[in-house]
């Protein structure tokens, strides 16, 4: 039997080994991928997102749980940061879901972000994919621990869960541009430290100022003690509810796969630019002209660009 | 390998010291290995599903409790199970020289006990991984 033939018929090994042929740009992922894209976009897509040790993976693991509960098949897709030096990297989100392990309905793989920003990994999409098709109902996307502007998770999920915690900056860090802009839910995990009231109240006064006819829930959880985790999955079905509802869900799965068509294509040109046999032995003897002052870097980016075109 | 080679680095049994699995997981990200570490106390079950799941190349198994002798071949036969016998199983921790041939016999490729230099392990690692 073939791997998609295997996928199709929920094979746990052959979904893995698509995974990491997409994570490793294997042409024969792709091949799969095409064929059976018709089959995928049944699952509901869940991101995750946050700071660093806000909770997102204990939070992940709860939901899944709650959504287990109801009889629900869950993927899990944890991404962490891979070292830009070495190109190694720890992948640890497991630790917080040890249970859902020994659970055959639920399928958990991790990855490593592979030198893409944004808070993904290249591969998450693919990813995503192959989980849809393999039949999962829920998939949850936790992205790495984000900053200020690792949005990427909008562009990829139906609903994104901002998981915040108190104790983090003062009420200018929740007006500013960035992550806290793509919330469709927020948590507010830890909510039995002191100021998770007060982070709660911030953010939902920045929300007041929202325009669009959606109003993010603001929800005080305490993940590890498993409290509000009931509450919040409840504002995740109103969302989807809600897009549903609203001709939304379409809308924003047309506007994904428009940013999914231009990373792609971008990938393929960063591989084209990034050729070791021809430009980027260029850019290299541009980048010290560069240096040097004996070229500035808008002619030289200008003239990699006309090569670039020629081919 | 034009990929990063994935490790499973985990803690069947019962002892809750992970300084050793952790120091060799840093060590395996140094040399650019993609390492899942799965947290204490896992049963060998646990451990292959984790395994199957994350498609990795290497199971590194640390165990400070002296339960080797079971839970140590059990990764293996569940392994074997699952048709993924391509994985290296490899262990290390407190795990006495008499017990070492009985764990090769069971299936662990190798044994690396306190003192071993990361350097050998990771070598060894990529000398010996299965799968292309």
């Amino acid at each position: 039997m073939n791997l998609s033939e295997r996928l199709l018929n929920g094979d746990k090994r052959a979904a893995a080994r698509l995974i990491s042929m997409v994570e490793n740009k294997d042409p024969k992922a792709f091949e799969v991928l095409k064929k059976l894209y018709p089959k995928s976009g049944n699952a509901y897509v869940i991101g995750i997102t946050g700071p660093p040790g806000a909770g997102k993976s204990t939070l992940t693991d709860k939901l899944a749980k709650a959504l287990r509960n109801k009889g629900k098949k869950i993927g899990i897709i944890a991404v962490d940061p891979t070292s830009p030096f070495t190109g190694g990297s720890i992948l640890g989100d497991r630790v917080r879901m040890s249970d859902l392990n020994t659970d055959p309905e639920v399928f958990i793989r991790s990855m490593g972000t592979r030198g893409h920003l944004g808070g993904l990994s290249e591969a998450t999409q693919g990813a995503i994919k192959v989980l849809d098709i393999y039949g999962m109902d829920y998939i949850f996307i936790e992205t790495v621990g984000v900053g200020q502007s690792e949005v990427d998770i909008v562009k990829t999920c139906d609903t994104t869960v901002m998981v915040m915690v108190p104790g983090l900056g003062d009420d200018i860090q929740a007006i500013k541009a960035g992550i806290m802009e793509i919330g469709d839910v927020f948590a507010v995990n830890k909510a039995d430290r002191d100021g998770a009231k007060r982070t709660a109240r911030e953010i939902d006064m920045m929300l007041d100022f929202n325009k669009a006819d959606w109003r993010p829930p603001v929800e005080l959880v305490v993940a590890i003690e498993n409290k509000g985790i009931e509450e919040l999955l409840q504002h995740i079905e109103e969302h989807k509810k809600y897009l549903r509802e609203t001709g939304e869900f379409e809308a924003r799965r047309i506007k994904n796969s428009k940013f999914e068509i231009i990373d792609l294509v971008q990938q393929k040109m960063m591989s084209v630019l990034l050729d070791k046999s021809n430009k980027e032995d260029m850019i290299d003897t541009l980048s010290k002209d560069v240096a040097m002052r004996n070229t500035d870097p808008y002619t030289a980016s200008e003239n990699v660009f006309k090569k670039v075109k020629m081919d | 390998m034009d990929r990063p080679i994935r490790v499973l680095v985990a803690k069947p049994g019962l002892d809750g010291h992970d300084r050793g699995a952790k120091v060799i997981a840093r060590a395996l990200r140094d040399a650019g290995m993609e390492v899942i570490y799965t947290g204490l106390r896992q049963t060998p079950q646990q451990i292959v599903n984790a395994a199957i799941q994350e498609d990795v190349d290497v199971v590194a198994l640390s165990i400070l409790s002296g339960a080797h002798n079971t839970l140590l071949p059990k990764v293996v036969d569940l392994l074997k199970g699952e048709g993924a016998d391509d994985i290296l199983v490899i262990g290390g921790g407190v795990i006495p020289e008499d017990d070492i041939p009985f764990l090769k016999e069971s299936g662990i490729a190798e044994v690396f006990t306190p003192g071993t230099p990361t350097t050998v392990t990771i070598d060894y690692i990529k000398n010996n991984v299965k799968r292309k």
